[in-house]
């Protein structure tokens, strides 16, 4: 990051503040406040006379803590005292640079930035104690909201600052000083409250849900149960007569261009003056479908397809190495398993809405969204608004996990805000979210190793096949994408002599999307629950099994920012091993089961134990090991970690998406289930401290979950789970 | 017209015959505090008290709360207030949307349970989804509240 980045012209959306930072001339110029008592050194910081200190957060905040996490990055830099430090959410707009919340990339990609920020504020406060004391700038450090000049002894409080401060100019890079590692306050900590902590604790906290404007209007969608199925005739005769609808209006499906955006689904929209009317007028409709090519989609035929293709040679897909053709010829054993998993949804607590309000050229939203500067881009593509008239306010979002990234339920709210000329919020029902998401893929593999007579992998083939999500932005994309593959299967981190993967054919008739962890998810348990059977079959226990796999300390040449580090995927493994107490005697009917997984550039070992008692499953423990490089609020991490743990433990108990006739089968949480206390295991997690840079922590977690559950079932009863969730088998 | 009195306030509410009380709460007066789930009593999201009793007020007819004393997350007692403090300790919440709920239902527990073993726990808050994955942290701090609340 150079001096000229942080020079740049913002305003906030409250309140008359404006400041400039002249790109020219490297000064900071201030245009004031209209009361004239701020003045912000950077982007992202607002420094007001009575010491208030507001960080602007540009990423969007669904529970993984970012805006306590970047505003205590801030602060620690700054040397803030944490209670004048409050958080603003920024609207969706390029001038904050990339705001789109996924892939757990918030802190690996902002951490060093914000420190820097952070830091440059600190340096103008000093340089402007110095100024006002003329002395040197040596005398001058920053301590908790004062400047003391230690050669006096004198204390200036920050808020104190200001004026001198406007005449500072951006310090040169030289002279913005990160500080040591050992004296940070709240970076690595669990020292600070959580910013939305007290919101959340007295009802106060504003979700999507949330948004209020006067005499707005609530609507509710009826949708055609097969994706992409249309309306033929519909009668509101009925839906007409309960209390407190308005109109009923048709909306057509908005198709995305290739390559961008999500569009919506299109349907018969019932607008009320509140949400329960808005849901009973949707529910008294009469609407003929026409379902479209997807109307036969069978996810059960689909399984079978599936299965069948990968039993066959597939598109070859590198890396490859040696000839698994010859690795099986000359093995002592080879052994084949093939593995399932149906369609998954978010399923977030806060279901899908948004508020639009059009007025003339201007379009306003408050929505939950992980990527506002999409929803703003997709608006103007779809109803023609200047891209400055478009305000995109993002609220907190009640869970997300990548349903909140597809923008499709602003674009209809936008669409019936124009149509109603009022403001409208559109509310998912859950069984809309249900029956309407963007799936995580249904999916198979197959694979083959073999092993030599000292029970060494000697020939690994995987063969997968499941829907791309490229085929949601680009019809007829039947073969996945790099970048899903990149997802641990062509990263396989087993250092194999003869090594094959292939891609097999697989057509979508959803909408397929990202959730948390992604492909990932479908990696973690095939290889994971493959290790443990070539372990098993060569007579090796897991861990020493997966730590001669892995091979020497390496860190290949690559152009990734955060190259893979086998010490380090080894090291967490070592870990979780001491932490789970591996190997201990148990309880009868109970087994222990071990995976591991490397994404998002973290490093992941999980230990799962279960019972397994007249042939249902408990998880009792689950012990998780991270290296996720350097990391900032050390309770937040454990808290994902934790959360991955229940959320891998929910899809693997219960987890599936299934149609007939085009149509998804379950509709709420008594068919689509989730862990629930009685079922939660323990969780157990040990962070890894070093000074590496910071990688992914929202999503790591997850991968190795589902494998190291089925693999604990084997050691416990001898039966092996090879395809998901365990509720089809009957085991929950 | 109907009278609500939520959190020891009086509201005139002027409600369909068949609206639970959730959209009445949230739409009609603006408490937005309780949440939507999953409209059908199986997520614990939208958790109210009526004269001390949890009920998912998704499901519940708004007559049903008219003379009778509710409470909701922008309440107030002696278990809602140990609570908020062990939910501040163990930093409970992640996207924290279903915390209303999980609070609720936890303060009936604490109002009607001295001493709440993990199975207690587990029977309480079972009606509670956390899709977040919060249920190692809630079950500590209702441990924790207990506590709290006898030195309170």
């Amino acid at each position: 990051m150079k001096r000229r980045d942080f020079v740049k012209i913002f305003g906030l959306a409250t309140g008359g503040l404006l400041l400039g930072c002249n790109v020219s001339t490297d000064k900071v110029v201030i245009n004031t406040l209209k009361d004239g008592i701020s003045f912000v050194p950077n982007l992202f910081v607002q420094l007001q006379k009575d010491g208030k200190l507001t960080i602007i957060v540009a990423r969007s905040e669904m529970g993984q803590g970012i805006r306590t996490s970047m505003a205590s990055a801030i602060a620690d830099e700054l040397e803030a005292d944490w209670q004048y430090v409050s958080v603003q959410q920024a609207t969706g707009d390029a001038k904050f640079g990339n705001q789109n919340t996924d892939g757990s990339r918030s802190i690996r990609t902002l951490l060093n930035p914000m420190r820097k920020m952070g830091a440059m504020a600190r340096a103008i406060l000093e340089q402007a104690a110095a100024k006002k004391w003329n002395t040197a700038l040596a005398n001058c450090t920053a301590e908790n909201h004062f400047v003391v000049n230690t050669a006096s002894g004198e204390k200036v409080f920050f808020g104190d600052l200001i004026e001198e401060a406007k005449t500072i100019a951006i310090p040169s890079d030289e002279n913005i000083k990160l500080k040591d590692k050992k004296d940070f306050k709240y970076i690595g900590k669990a020292a600070v409250r959580g910013i939305d902590m007290e919101d959340f604790l007295h009802g106060n906290a504003k979700y999507g849900l949330d948004a209020r404007l006067p005499n707005m209007k609530f609507a509710a969608i009826a949708r055609c149960p097969v994706t992409f199925g249309t309306v033929k005739s519909f009668d509101d005769s009925d839906a007409k007569e309960i209390s407190g609808v308005e109109k009923i209006i048709q909306i057509d499906r908005l198709k995305p261009p290739a390559g961008q955006f999500f569009g919506m689904l299109g349907g018969v929209a019932v607008i009320a003056n509140n949400t329960w009317s808005a849901f009973q007028g949707k529910n008294n409709l009469n609407i003929e479908w026409e379902t479209g090519a997807n109307g036969s989609y069978d996810t059960e035929k689909f399984n079978e397809k599936l299965v069948s293709r990968i039993h066959n040679p597939a598109k070859v897909v590198p890396p490859f190495r040696g000839s698994v053709e010859k690795s099986f010829k000359d093995a002592d054993k080879v052994i084949e398993a093939t593995y399932t998993m149906p369609h998954l949804a978010h399923a977030p607590m806060e279901v899908p809405n948004a508020l639009a309000w059009v007025q003339d050229e201007k379009c306003e939203v408050w929505a939950p969204v992980q990527d506002p500067q999409t929803v703003r881009a997709e608006i103007a593509h779809f109803f023609g608004f200047e891209l400055e008239n478009i305000t995109i306010n993002v609220m907190l979002l009640g869970g997300a996990f990548g349903r909140k990234s597809k923008s499709d339920f602003v674009v209809e709210a936008v669409a019936l805000s124009q149509k109603v000329n009022a403001p409208v919020q559109v509310v998912w029902t859950r069984e809309d979210d249900i029956q309407h998401s963007f799936y995580h893929a249904q999916n198979a593999q197959y694979l083959k190793g073999s092993l030599d007579k000292n029970g060494k992998v000697t020939g690994w083939l995987h063969r997968v096949a499941f829907p791309s999500i490229t085929s949601s932005f680009k019809p007829m994309s039947d073969y996945l994408a790099g970048f899903e593959l990149g997802m641990g299967f062509t990263n396989n981190p087993f250092q194999i002599e003869n090594f094959q993967i292939e891609n097999a054919k697989a057509e979508s008739h959803v909408r397929t999307g990202w959730l948390r962890s992604v492909s990932n998810i479908i990696s973690g348990f095939g290889i994971n629950s493959f290790m443990d059977e070539l372990a098993i079959a060569g007579g090796t226990d897991q861990i020493e099994f997966m730590l001669d796999l892995i091979g020497k300390d390496r860190v290949p040449i690559a152009e990734s920012p955060h190259p893979f580090n086998s010490a380090r995927l080894k090291n967490v493994l070592e870990k979780v091993r001491g932490l789970s107490n591996w190997r201990r005697p148990l309880p009868e009917g109970h087994g222990m089961g071990v995976a591991i997984h490397y994404s998002f550039y973290s490093y992941v070992a999980t230990v799962a134990e279960v019972s397994v008692k007249n042939g249902k499953v408990k998880v009792i423990d689950i012990y998780s090991v991270l290296d996720c490089g350097m990391y900032v609020n050390r309770d937040a991490v454990m808290n994902q970690m934790e959360g991955a743990a229940i959320f891998g433990t929910s899809l693997t108990l219960f987890g599936k998406i299934s149609a007939k006739n085009g149509a998804v089968e379950q509709s709420n949480f008594h068919d689509y289930k989730m862990t629930r206390m009685k079922d939660a295991p323990n969780v157990y997690v040990e962070l890894i401290d070093n000074n590496e840079d910071p990688t992914g922590v929202g999503e790591p977690g997850v991968p190795p979950i589902s494998a190291a559950i089925c693999n604990a079932i084997f050691n416990a009863s001898g039966k092996r789970v090879r395809s998901l969730p365990l509720s089809d088998h009957g085991m929950v | 017209m109907q009278t609500l009195t939520i959190n020891g306030q009086n509201y005139q509410v002027d409600a369909p015959d068949d609206m639970p009380l959730l959209w009445a709460i949230r739409d009609l007066i603006g408490l937005t505090g309780t949440k939507f789930g999953c409209g059908v009593a199986q997520c614990g999201a939208c958790s109210i008290m009526i004269n001390g009793t949890v009920v998912r007020s998704c499901s519940t007819l708004v007559s049903q709360g008219v003379g009778k004393d509710i409470t909701t997350i922008e309440g107030t007692s002696d278990s809602i207030l140990a609570l908020r403090q062990a939910w501040r300790d163990n930093n409970v919440p992640q996207c924290g949307y279903c915390q209303s709920g999980q609070i609720i239902s936890a303060a009936e527990l604490l109002d009607t349970n001295e001493n709440p073993t993990d199975e207690d726990i587990d029977n309480a808050m079972s009606g509670n989804i956390c899709r977040c994955g919060t249920y190692v942290r809630i079950r500590k701090a209702i441990h924790d509240a207990v506590e709290l609340k006898k030195q309170a």
